[in-house]
């Protein structure tokens, strides 16, 4: 049997919690997140299948650990639903219509028909107050695009660290929207080949 | 006498292909097929179940079966 040796992609997580860290102490380091929306999509439209889920992500890698080495996990198994197609795709066209409402609300702010708001919007509901760094000197719709990525990635985080919890470690990793995307990707190209 | 054998088997219609099963498998016999879903090479697997637990969609069980 050959031992798995950890290498440097094994410690993606820290990458994961000092963003979410760099959020608290500014907000700009949002766009940094940015990496991990085209990074796998990339991969998987190169043909690299789907290695940013497999080798890179480091929010699985985050969520593996604290289900794993903390014990935070009840390790059951993911209800039917949640891996259902339905489900999965379901939540992929409503995750990337929150990102459509985003990127309007941030072009309300350039074109000045609306106020920045430093507001950081949880699970698509409640506004919790972020206003605790100056970024009076930044201009309004770059930070107002951060606060709504911000949002995005923390509240993909606390759904993820929720079912990590109530189900298996990576339970995320079902209905992951960006992993339901590069799967379309993949599952597109896989088709193409070997349909000849 | 008959021998009773183990090996896992995936349901790739709802394998999400987040390769959780490649990382912990102790032979190292599975690969993601094109980013689709986890493919194993059967007669080598001796059904382990390591793969099965760590799968956060539990697409992965282990079958028994009996071999001459």
């Amino acid at each position: 049997m050959q031992k798995n040796k950890k290498k440097l992609t094994d410690y993606m997580w820290i990458l994961s919690i000092t963003y979410l860290i760099l959020g608290l102490f500014n907000i700009l380091f949002a766009w940094l997140g940015l990496l991990c929306f085209f990074i796998p999509l990339i991969i998987a439209l190169v043909g690299g299948g789907k290695k940013y889920c497999n080798r890179y992500c480091g929010r699985g890698q985050m969520l593996e650990l604290m289900g794993t080495k903390l014990k935070l996990s009840r390790n059951r198994d993911i209800p039917h639903f949640l891996k259902s197609k339905w489900f999965r795709y379901g939540f992929l066209v409503f995750f990337l219509s929150m990102f459509i409402v985003m990127l309007f609300t941030t072009y309300l702010v350039f074109s000045g028909v609306k106020d920045l708001k430093q507001v950081v919007t949880l699970i698509w509901t409640f506004k919790v107050p972020w206003n605790w760094v100056d970024i009076s000197g930044v201009t309004p719709w770059i930070a107002q695009f951060a606060f709504g990525f911000y949002s995005i990635m923390l509240t993909s985080s606390v759904l993820g660290i929720i079912t990590m919890m109530l189900y298996k470690p990576k339970s995320w990793c079902v209905y992951c929207p960006m992993g339901t995307m590069t799967q379309l990707v993949c599952k597109a190209k896989y088709k193409e080949k070997t349909k000849y | 006498m008959a021998k009773i054998k183990r090996k896992a088997l995936v349901d790739t219609e709802f394998c999400v292909a987040c390769g959780s099963c490649v990382k912990v498998c102790p032979l190292q016999i599975i690969t993601i097929e094109q980013g689709v879903f986890a493919k194993l090479e059967k007669d080598k697997c001796v059904g382990c179940g390591k793969c099965a637990k760590a799968c956060p969609a539990s697409v992965i069980t282990i079958e028994t079966m009996e071999v001459e």
